[in-house]
């Protein structure tokens, strides 16, 4: 589907007198906009899609039946019990919490570290995000019991007096988790509404002319505009950075602020929210990779990008790893026998074997990535990628479940196992993620337009390339002085 | 490249001239002259924000930071006001504001607990920059706006594709239609647009 020749350029090569080409094959800024926008402005999406579409939409709809189940049953059919009362849909929502942190990270904190590659992921990733709060957001929602009282959640005026209770780090949870997606869908959509306007005045039916007409807001492209917007793109970038560290730090005091052995550790809300990184990249990999190979955007999702986030999947892997190590090191030094046993009990206890797949996915699969010969190859990306998404939900189910199935008094213990409804409603839930994300694929613009256009070298006024590729042979003093001569 | 399509606007119709560029140098520099020439009521049309070219043309610091810190100011504010009011106090003033605080004692801690209060406080606070960011840029930027001049004509559409437009309003004071084409196209563009209102 590619206008542009994939040319085997290899951009991975390190070398600091040049620096790697992020976009292959264009010197036109006219092509970006076609090459990106092809598989939106084709009449018929690839057979693929359709595919895709299906099968998310099937587990969709299942997911919305088995929910119908639940408020119609009552949580009873779930496998939650007494000791186990979190279960499932707590392990579901933090997963998903998890998913949805690479998007901001993605946009606002490499933003801030003028990481220029970011503008080729972060527009699906912040889209991933997006869907994965979603997806998040059902799981307490129905977990309540009771969903018509779901309200109860939020601070309203009501004939009872009754206020939520804000020394609770559940009811943090819904503020942290509310502002995140909140700031998190502005964040997209301010992203998005110069691509919306490209979008409108390429449209050839009346139809799409006025809908991404009304979406794109009557942006012109206004150098008065672009000003503002850059500013505001800036500080919310600036306040976003802040944000992302603090939700997933607060969803790990749901644990950390309670007194049971396993949970009451001070390394929570670090160790949650490297983990929180680690599966997003890995959830961004995941998606991206058949994405830039249905879509054709090779040229924009380069072999480099795959390489820093196998980087960055590296790096955070090995903050988890740690934790884990620390967390048994901490076990065994505070000699607090309740705090030594949890930890014990989660490696070769009953649920021992989860364990171990959350160890070996998590702290030795991206181990790989210390070789360039894995970073470089996709089918050991994708593999790895998977690997993780699966160890982190089992991180989830680990923390959740055995601190809960054996804590202090064995006369109180209990074993959890889930339900037929809590499996389905768990796949259910990627169909929700992915029928939305293959909705966005189709129909918004996948990649940053504006910003990836931004970063090309022809992009520079003065002609001497701050972005990429045409440093060498010019110091940064020479170029200064270049610029003061225009 | 002259000839332009003005002689078919009536004066008092006419919104502008643009002129077209198709590449980032051309653009600066044409909007680094049009600002030393005087000119006020003057644009760029780009399909990204050209490195500068804000500082070249003139545009004065926006004032969007200053409103994002009040707009924090007035989460963190609402923040405290709505945990200490709902769940540390117990004022009577329910002929004033019919709500009364829940005064909800928790293993005999303290009611106001001051550092529970902080993660709400920090996401209100980080919630409302973020709301008047957006809001408050888009407010400045007086959109939506669904129709303007310049997304009329046809031509102007590649402003958000590949090309690069200039634009003189007809409303500046030192607009003459002979004068302005000419200076227009003594910055060597591709070609000079009339805009109708």
């Amino acid at each position: 589907m590619t206008t542009a020749p994939v040319n085997k350029i290899d951009n991975t090569i390190e070398d600091p007198e040049n620096r790697p080409q992020l976009i292959l094959n264009h010197t036109e800024f006219g092509t970006v906009t076609t090459d990106i926008l092809r598989a939106n402005e084709s009449a018929k999406a690839p057979k693929s899609w359709y595919f895709a579409l299906a099968i998310s939409f099937t587990l969709m709809s299942m997911l919305g039946a088995m929910i119908g189940y639940l408020i119609f049953t009552g949580v009873g059919v779930w496998g939650n019990n007494n000791p186990v009362a979190w279960g499932y849909p707590i392990v579901n929502f933090v997963f998903w919490v998890g998913i949805g942190h690479a998007g901001t990270l993605i946009s606002a904190i490499l933003f801030l570290f003028r990481q220029k590659w970011r503008t080729a992921i972060n527009r699906f990733a912040e889209a991933m995000t997006i869907f994965a709060v979603i997806c998040a957001g059902t799981f307490p929602g129905i977990h309540i019991g009771r969903v018509w009282l779901a309200y109860w959640l939020f601070p309203i005026p009501n004939q009872m007096d009754m206020w939520p209770q804000f020394r609770s780090p559940l009811l943090w949870d819904v503020f942290a988790v509310g502002t995140y997606f909140t700031v998190s869908l502005l964040f997209w959509y301010l992203g998005m509404v110069p691509d919306l306007a490209t979008m409108r005045d390429r449209a050839t039916s009346k139809v799409k002319q006025l809908i991404y007409g009304l979406l794109s807001l009557g942006w012109r492209g206004s150098m008065r505009h672009w000003h503002r917007y850059e500013r505001a793109y800036l500080l919310l970038a600036a306040l976003a950075t802040p944000l992302v560290l603090s939700v997933h730090s607060v969803v790990s005091f749901d644990f950390a602020v309670s007194q049971l052995p396993g949970w009451h550790t001070t390394i929570f809300p670090p160790y949650f929210v490297a983990g929180a990184i680690f599966s997003g990249f890995a959830m961004v990999m995941t998606l991206a990779i058949p994405a830039r190979q249905l879509w054709g955007l090779k040229n924009f999702i380069t072999m480099r990008h795959l390489e820093n986030m196998c980087k960055v999947v590296l790096f955070t892997g090995s903050i988890v790893g740690y934790a884990y190590a620390m967390e048994f090191f901490i076990a065994w030094y505070s000699g607090e026998i309740y705090e030594s046993f949890a930890f014990i009990n989660r490696a070769f206890g009953p649920y021992g074997w989860a364990y171990w797949i959350m160890v070996s996915c998590n702290v030795l699969t991206p181990q790989i990535f210390w070789f360039k010969k894995a970073r470089n190859n996709i089918a050991i990306i994708f593999t790895a990628s998977l690997l993780v998404n699966v160890g982190m939900w089992f991180e989830r189910f680990v923390i959740v479940v055995t601190s809960l199935a054996n804590d202090f008094l064995p006369s109180s213990w209990g074993m959890y196992e889930p339900t037929w409804v809590d499996v389905l409603t768990f796949l259910g839930s990627f169909g929700l993620f992915m029928t939305f994300f293959l909705l966005f694929i189709r129909f918004l613009p996948i990649l940053a337009i504006a910003e990836l256009k931004a970063i090309m070298p022809i992009a520079d006024p003065h002609g001497h390339g701050h972005s990429y590729n045409e440093m060498s042979g010019e110091t940064n003093a020479q170029a200064e002085l270049a610029e003061e001569d225009e | 490249m002259s000839e332009v399509a003005s002689n078919t606007i009536a004066r008092e119709d006419l919104y502008g001239l643009a002129a077209e560029f198709t590449t980032t140098p051309g653009i600066y520099h044409a909007a680094e002259k049009t600002n030393s020439a005087g000119y006020k009521w003057f644009d760029c049309l780009v399909p990204f924000p050209v490195h500068g070219l804000d500082r070249a043309m003139g545009v004065k610091m926006t004032i969007l930071p200053i409103l994002v810190f009040f707009g924090g100011m007035i989460g963190l504010t609402l923040a405290c006001c709505l945990q200490i009011f709902t769940n540390s106090l117990e004022f009577d003033i329910w002929a004033l504001i019919p709500v009364v605080g829940y005064q909800y004692d928790v293993s005999g801690k303290p009611l106001l607990g001051a550092a529970a209060f902080v993660p709400v406080a920090f996401e209100m606070t980080i919630l409302f920059s973020a709301l008047t960011a957006v809001f408050g840029s888009l407010f400045l930027n007086k959109l939506p706006m669904f129709y303007h001049p310049t997304l009329k004509h046809p031509a102007l559409a590649r402003a958000t594709d590949d090309r690069f437009y200039l634009i003189i309003e007809a409303r500046d004071p030192k607009f003459s239609l002979d004068e302005v084409e000419a200076f227009l196209n003594s910055l060597n563009p591709e070609t000079v647009i009339a805009l109708e209102k």
